[in-house]
């Protein structure tokens, strides 16, 4: 499993060449061997610019990025790597819609880790019983509702066997009823010992599986504290006003 | 002054929202996107009514007209009918290829223009802008007379490829189109699992590709069957060319040019069904 280590990080985004927005500023934080740590606050925050700066989707402006001590920012780290390691589950899904269900999770074991195809797709159905969707193989994404392709979407990231797994609002876009089963795969996951960094808006997984929590406003973090710290006595005005607005 | 800053404050929070955060509904909501360039659609669908409708009674009133014509007007008309279709096989000859050349071209061409080398996104840019500014029967001609003299090519093949240069540009924007079309998040998701870009490109990008494209190429191909006879002016004996050697001899303008442009309403009109139903087919069968 994976340690990451977020150092002094900022990233700028430059507006029609004109205006910059500062969407992180000098955010630092670590998440520890097999824990959780879910990152809360407004939307437009930063929040998912600071996740996507952990596996280089996103360009960090400067500030340092280490998984298991490697620098991620460094150009001669090879990010493929790194990405290989680091699992990713986004918001609004992402599945290949010109593949089924089994060949979206076993399409990046074989391309870029050369499986076989027996194997992989061996290990494709064996995810697929991991989050209740065996029977959903042959199926194309779009047959399926929201929170089974999200639950696919953790499976296909599952098949690169990461050693860390990023989470972007992964309920974010999904109907009330399916939010459970995507947050039970996630419980379980955490449950196993996953090193796991979460953007949510779900307070109610925060508080059962988070190991720590921080709050986000405008670009910086604010607070960071156990569950217990962050909701039921926040220090800060700006924390506190933000839990009285969503809980 | 105090205000000022405000209108900045708010401002500033609009843009960081809009380059933030991943609007989820948008994307879900996006369909398969229909790309149109020279034409705008020539192909009825099914869910089309009045579209497949208004087809039919053109298609049904063509075909009658021509035969009735032929039947009870054989002279001129069944001369000039047999002297026409005599062009047909050239006009379909030259387009079937020219398609496949342009198809080629476009594909490199939209490629290049959404290459991040900065000299190949030049080129193909230069290309369908120098392409587009000028018109299709000038470049036509250019194009056959420096093959002729340069490379002594024969007509039709000359020809064939000076369509397939003009039409490749269109092509291309089609392809840059259908590229650009798929959503950002396919490439993310490939690049989060590792997939390095030409992997990304080959097994995420251009499948889906492929089928948004698919129907544009489709309305080309019905463009580039009636642009064809744009090569009656390089001496190549299509249906146009049969029918105006037939006026030099004849004299029969009128007669002559309705016997034209009943063919290739009637080719245009069977062929855009066509497509339209191998598109279907190709739409039940990916679900």
């Amino acid at each position: 499993m994976a340690k990451i280590e977020i150092t002094d990080l900022c990233k700028d985004f430059s507006v029609e060449g004109i205006k910059t927005v500062h969407a992180v500023k000098h955010a630092t934080l670590t998440v520890n061997d097999g824990e959780v740590v879910v990152i809360i606050g407004p939307s437009g925050s930063g929040k998912s610019t600071l996740l996507r700066s952990v596996n280089k989707l996103e360009e960090p402006t400067s500030g340092s990025i280490r998984i298991d001590g490697i620098e991620v920012t460094d150009p001669k780290t090879d990010l493929r790597k790194i990405r290989e390691e680091v699992g990713m589950v986004f918001q609004s899904f992402n599945l290949f819609p010109h593949l089924s269900v089994l060949d979206n999770i076993t399409l990046a074991p074989r391309k870029v880790l050369k499986m076989d195809k027996k194997e992989a797709d061996e290990l494709g159905l064996s995810l697929l019983r991991r989050v209740g969707l065996e029977e959903k193989a042959k199926n194309r994404p779009t047959q399926l509702s929201g929170g089974q392709q999200q639950r696919v979407a953790i499976a296909r990231a599952l098949a690169m066997k990461p050693k860390a797994m990023l989470f972007d609002e992964p309920t974010s876009a999904l109907d009330p009823e399916m939010i459970k089963e995507v947050l039970d795969v996630m419980l379980d996951l955490a449950k196993e010992g996953m090193t796991m960094l979460l953007v949510t808006h779900e307070m109610g997984f925060a508080r059962a599986a988070a190991d720590k929590i921080i709050f986000m406003d405008s670009g910086e973090i604010i607070e960071t504290g156990s569950p217990q710290e962050i909701f039921t006595n926040p220090k800060n005005e700006r924390t506190k006003s933000f839990l009285e607005h969503i809980l | 002054m105090e205000k000022e800053k405000l209108e900045e404050e708010i401002r500033t929070e609009t843009i960081r929202k809009k380059v933030v955060s991943v609007d989820s509904a948008v994307l879900a909501a996006q369909k398969p996107q229909t790309i149109t360039m020279t034409d705008g659609p020539l192909i009825p669908k099914k869910g089309e009514k009045h579209v497949l409708s208004s087809w039919r009674v053109t298609f049904i009133g063509a075909i009658v007209l021509l035969l009735g014509l032929i039947i009870f007007k054989p002279e001129p008309y069944r001369q000039i009918f047999l002297i026409c279709i005599q062009g047909a096989p050239v006009t379909f000859q030259v387009t079937v290829f020219a398609i496949i050349g342009a198809v080629v071209i476009g594909t490199f061409t939209g490629l290049g223009s959404v290459s991040s080398h900065r000299w190949i996104n030049m080129i193909s840019g230069v290309y369908v802008e120098l392409i587009r500014g000028i018109p299709l029967l000038v470049q036509l001609i250019f194009i056959y007379y420096a093959l002729g003299r340069f490379l002594h090519l024969e007509g039709m093949v000359a020809a064939i490829i000076a369509l397939s240069i003009c039409f490749g540009a269109y092509m291309g924007e089609i392809v840059r189109a259908g590229i650009q079309a798929i959503p950002k998040g396919q490439t993310e998701a490939a690049t989060a699992l590792g997939m390095s870009k030409t992997q990304t490109f080959i097994h995420v990008i251009l499948p889906q590709t492929v089928k948004v494209v698919l129907p544009a190429i489709g309305n080309e191909f019905i463009s580039m069957l009636k642009d064809s006879s744009l090569v009656s002016q390089l001496a190549l004996a299509d249906i146009l060319r049969k029918g105006r050697e037939y006026i030099s001899r004849t004299f029969l303008s009128l007669e002559t040019m309705l016997i034209v442009a009943l063919i290739y309403l009637i080719l245009t009109l069977v062929l855009s069904r066509l497509v339209g139903l191998l598109e279907e087919r190709l739409h039940k069968n990916n679900g």
